[in-house]
């Protein structure tokens, strides 16, 4: 039987694709982006969120880790993560919740069930299952096999990507995909390896490949105040898609700091820091710039009004 | 479109007016039976009392009022059925100072009671008799808070008008009347002398309404020879001319057709205090072809068609519900009067009926942004997209009107209680969420049924912890129970048991109403009581229907699967440690309790554990109500809402294995226990979809969405289609409060600031500053689902 690893299924999920939608959120990627909102779903496995202020004192974690990960700090719960090796006991016993699994090993069938429950909406709006993650085609097989359950069962698919992938799957994924949410952030090597931790080239390459297999895609630009709303990526970015041989809608998402919470439960350092959100003029500006390399341009999903 | 100058000031000054409590009708009823020296039959007294009340309550036209005729002798000042339920000095106390849903109680007002009306009516009321028949039982059931009595201090109504009145005058039902007479066999009928005598009292009613209109239309005309602006004097003449010929005779246009309506509506609301006042139901299909009429041949403009309907809307917000003490005030805290009109929908031929009148409404409906009348959606699937987003955007703007319909699970409805299919589509929804056969049909809300409180009454071998009075069966010990379906067997037979009592009571109250206080008026427009001869309250109408409307179906179904899930399945805990936890109120208990609240499934996530008990609990329900005979020749029937009595239950009923403690409020209608779904609305919609919305005769699902939502066309689309499967799995009805919890707690704390903010509460809307704390609190409960 094959499993894989998620860290959330989200129902009636209405911002990622068409119609409403259930999101299953498959945990690695190969990116280690700084303004990720779903940072745990970076690693391949289970990582565990600690939560302090919910803690009730009761001890029972620190009775039942075998391998005294747990402490109490003058009432702070402490969890050393290099000792750790996500048992999942400790939040098992935690009913108040300080500490709480983000990610967990599932089969196909459990995936599907939970995918099929909403079909009678899918078949009402249009909308049907959007593989999420982290990266979701960092477990190709899993994915793979999912696709073809969801083909068989008449549920319309969408993946969302960071595009980081061998580039053999493309071929091997594509027929099965109705739709590519692709995630392009950066589109200088160096100002991409820093931000994200990896090169941007099977990125780009990947986008190139599915523009030739005329996939259908729509691009998704994450608008960081600071990171990538300069005139200079904006520009490179409308020069590559109006180089694709398809023209592929760009959907602009600003920033926004919901994941920066997650950062502190998973004893990590959010990298953007205190950094607004871009002002209604930044979206504007840069809205505007792609307008001008003829792209169909939108923000959150709505259609930008060319002004 | 903009508003008219006169439709704004009316509007505010029905929003200014203070709610008073009126002495009129009580002293002119007073009057009528103190002064009555000759011996009538019931019938035939109640509408001579009714002709007295017409021939001498004050005419009002308010100044530039297109709609004319008031229930009281000004907006708001609210009347009193001394017969039915006459007020004690205290009473007037509480209704004058508490501090929700006041009414200002003036000296006058005071005297009055004091000196007349308490002395006549003191031990004469039906509320007096009603309380007097009712035995030991029943009233330790009541006094339990097992269950409300709906007509301890208000009469039946529950009913709603079809089309009768737009095609036929009141000479013509007086024509029928008189036919009916005729027809009657007075040598060999044994009821011949109860029908002549109903017939007759239906004739002077008819005549009474015609003589009130007359009234008005004298009145009408001696303002129009005192006005000295020609535009409004033209309006007093033409006003006094349709007071003149409405009800008489048929209406001829748009503007005859709402004053008709009006006229009807004050007499149905000053005969009795009916419960859900009264309402013309599908009003958007009466109108439409004087409407078309009207704007084809040049006669009425939409300008003018929009302002008479504002006029008319207005009129109900003059009226708030006649004030309620005790029980009944708790139950339904509220001004609203629960007057539904219904858009779109279907035709009695089972076609698409969204024309252009229903959009027009639905423009009243949010320009006038009234608590009354209320207002839904009956959607089909059949009906345009369009009418469902036109309807989206008026709840976008966050005053949780229009709720929303299932007419094809609603007509499913009708037709299984036995209605044809004709009289089912012609039907609708009213009140909260009640469906019913619009003109032919008597369908009795009886009274609000606690279902948590049957399981505790079980966990507690009949007795009430509250009070340690015996108020049930003594059903067996619990910590005997092998198995589930032993603790599901003890609650089963507890249940009918009270399910029992409240039927034997409505034995005895349905038949005190027919007997005592006959409704002539009311009978005369609801079929087929003209051609039976007999009474709307003794079963003269085409169908009758009692309903008693089960309460907390989330909370009991949560409080079963946790008994389930932890005692019987996992055994995570024993049941004598859990009942220990429960009287306790959970205090030592931390672990348990919070195994219970987050560890054990609920209802709304879509989950079939918790979901199959609630089927279950669904078909307990079912079977300990549906079915049973009536006293009028109809059947009972089930119902699930609250309007706010899940509020009063609960502060009945002690902690609960859910993880509820005492006395918090219960789960209202269908709708999960208040942040108990964490799966999203297609979760919610999916588990509460999985009952039988198609054998009751309504459910309420109250939904949150956070605002901005439908503000998109992607959102209203998504909405939409929300709406729409929910439908296609037979829901029963949905409706939204868009507004945020932010905004709410800021209204609770600064209510000066907020006195404007309307929120849906259950099956209506109301005032957020008018609810209770507890009830402000539950809204604010209520899971917002802040993804969408």
């Amino acid at each position: 039987m094959t499993t894989g690893t998620i860290f959330d299924i989200k129902r009636f999920a209405i911002h990622d694709g068409p119609g409403v939608r259930t999101t299953v959120f498959l945990k690695g990627c190969p990116l280690s982006c700084w303004a990720c909102h779903n940072p745990e779903g970076q690693l391949a496995k289970p990582d565990l969120f600690v939560r302090s202020e919910r803690c009730n004192l009761c001890r029972d974690c620190l009775e039942i880790c075998r391998l005294g990960a747990i402490s109490l700090d003058g009432g702070e719960l402490v969890l050393a993560r290099e000792k750790c090796d996500s048992c999942g006991s400790c939040a098992e016993v935690c009913l108040p919740g300080a500490l709480e699994m983000a990610g967990r090993e599932v089969t196909v069938a459990e995936v599907m069930k939970e995918i099929e429950k909403d079909v009678l909406y899918y078949d009402e709006s249009g909308g049907g299952v959007t593989f999420s993650g982290g990266e979701p085609l960092s477990q190709p097989e899993f994915l793979q096999i999912l696709l073809g359950e969801c083909e068989k069962s008449s549920i319309s698919t969408a993946v969302d990507t960071s595009g980081h992938f061998p580039n053999h799957l493309v071929e091997t994924v594509q027929p099965l995909v109705d739709l590519f949410l692709y995630d392009l952030k950066l589109i200088d090597e160096g100002r991409h390896w820093s931000f994200a931790g990896m090169s941007n080239g099977p990125v780009i390459e990947n986008l190139r490949l599915l523009a030739q297999l005329d996939a259908a895609v729509i691009i998704r630009f994450p608008l960081l105040s600071g990171v990538n709303d300069d005139g200079d990526n904006i520009e490179q970015l409308g020069q590559l898609l109006a180089s694709l041989p398809v023209s592929y809608p760009v959907d602009i998402l600003p920033y926004h700091r919901i994941g920066r919470d997650k950062y502190s439960r998973l004893g990590r350092i959010y990298r953007m820091g205190d950094t607004d959100p871009p002002s209604e003029d930044k979206v504007a500006a840069a809205a505007q710039a792609l307008v001008g390399f003829g792209l169909d341009v939108s923000v959150k999903g709505e259609a930008y009004a060319n002004q | 479109m903009p508003i008219s100058e006169r439709v704004k000031r009316l509007r505010q000054e029905s929003l200014d007016a203070p709610a008073t409590l009126s002495a009129e009708r009580g002293e002119l009823i007073t009057e009528f039976y103190t002064t009555l020296n000759t011996a009538y039959s019931a019938p035939v007294t109640r509408a001579l009392a009714f002709r007295y009340l017409l021939d001498h309550k004050k005419v009002w036209i308010g100044d530039g009022e297109l709609i004319v005729g008031e229930r009281g002798p000004q907006p708001k000042a609210t009347p009193t059925f001394p017969e039915i339920c006459c007020h004690s000095l205290e009473d007037l106390d509480i209704l004058d100072t508490r501090e929700k849903i006041p009414f200002k109680v003036s000296e006058a007002v005071r005297e009055a009671f004091r000196d007349r009306l308490i002395p006549f009516w003191s031990g004469k009321t039906m509320r007096d008799m009603l309380f007097a028949e009712m035995t030991d039982e029943w009233k330790a059931a009541y006094e339990a808070g097992v269950f409300t009595e709906f007509m301890e201090q208000r009469a039946p109504g529950h009913t709603v008008l079809d089309d009768k009145i737009y095609c036929k005058g009141f000479l013509d039902f007086k024509n029928d009347i008189a036919r009916s007479l005729e027809k009657i066999d007075d040598l060999n009928d044994p009821r011949s002398y109860d029908k002549q005598q109903q017939l007759k009292a239906m004739s002077i009613t008819a005549d009474a309404l015609i003589a009130f209109a007359a009234r008005y239309a004298r009145e009408a005309k001696r303002l129009a020879e005192l006005e000295s602006d020609p535009a409004r004097r033209t309006e007093l003449e033409r006003i006094a001319e349709i007071c003149g010929h409405v009800p008489a005779r048929p209406p001829r246009d748009f503007w005859e057709a709402l004053q008709y309506y009006w006229f009807v509506h004050i007499g149905v609301v000053t005969e009795l205090n009916t419960w859900d006042s009264f309402n013309p139901g599908h009003l958007d299909q009466h109108l439409d072809g004087f409407y078309s009429q009207g704007t084809a041949n040049g006669s009425l403009t939409e300008e003018f068609a929009r302002e008479l309907l504002q006029c008319f809307w207005i009129k109900f917000n003059n009226h708030p519900a006649p004030p309620k003490v005790g029980v009944t005030a708790a139950e339904s805290g509220t001004y609203t009067d629960f007057a539904q009109i219904n858009t779109g929908g279907v035709k009695q031929d089972g076609t698409d009926a969204v024309s252009e009148t229903t959009f027009l409404v639905l423009d009243v409906i949010e320009e006038m942004r009234l608590l009354q009348p209320s207002s839904s959606v009956q959607l089909s699937k059949k009906n345009p997209d369009r009418f469902l987003k036109r309807a989206s955007k008026i709840i976008d703007t966050g005053f949780g009107q229009p709720s929303i319909f299932n007419v094809d699970v609603i007509v499913q409805e009708l037709v299984r209680q036995g209605k044809t299919v004709e009289d089912a589509r012609a039907g609708g929804s009213s009140g909260c969420v009640e469906v019913g056969a619009f003109g032919k049909e008597n369908y009795n809300l009886t009274g609000y049924f606690n279902m948590p409180k049957v399981l505790e009454l079980t966990l507690y071998r009949g007795r009430d912890p509250k009070t340690g009075k015996q108020v049930g069966l003594d059903t067996g010990d619990p910590g005997a129970f092998g198995t589930f379906d032993d603790l599901m067997a003890a609650y089963k037979t507890q249940l009918r048991h009270l399910i029992d009592v409240k039927v034997r009571g409505n034995n005895v109250i349905e038949r005190l109403w027919a007997t005592h206080i006959p409704t002539p008026f009311l009978s005369l427009l609801i079929d087929d009581c003209i051609e039976t001869g007999k009474d709307y309250h003794d079963g003269g109408a085409r169908y009758n229907t009692s309903y008693i409307q089960g309460v907390g179906l989330g909370t009991l179904t949560d409080a079963f699967t946790a008994l389930k899930y932890n005692v019987f399945d996992q055994r995570t805990t024993s049941m004598a440690e859990m009942l220990q936890a429960l009287r306790d109120d959970f205090a030592g208990h931390d672990k348990l309790h919070l195994t219970l609240r987050d560890r054990t499934p609920k209802f709304g996530n879509d989950d079939d554990y918790a979901d199959d008990v609630m089927r279950e609990l669904f078909e307990a329900y079912f079977e300990a109500v549906d079915g049973r005979p009536n006293t009028k020749g109809g059947k009972y029937h089930i119902n699930l809402l609250p309007t706010t009595v899940h509020i009063y239950f609960g502060s009945v009923v002690g902690a609960l294995p859910d993880s509820r403690k005492a006395w918090e409020p219960l789960s209202e209608g269908v709708s999960p226990v208040q942040g108990a779904d964490r799966h999203g609305p297609t979760a919610v919609l999916r588990s509460v979809a999985k009952m039988d919305h198609a054998r009751t005769g309504g459910t309420l699902l109250n939904q949150k969405l956070t605002p901005g939502l439908l503000t998109t066309d992607e959102g209203t689309n998504k909405f939409v289609n929300l709406v729409r499967s929910y439908f296609r799995m037979d829901g029963h009805h949905i409706q939204f409060n868009v507004v945020d919890a932010a905004t709410l707690r800021a209204a609770q704390e600064n209510p000066d600031k907020y006195r404007d903010l309307i929120v849906r509460v259950a099956g209506y809307s109301d005032y957020f500053c008018d609810l209770s704390k507890a009830l402000q609190d539950e809204i604010i409960s209520r899971t917002e689902h802040v993804s969408y």
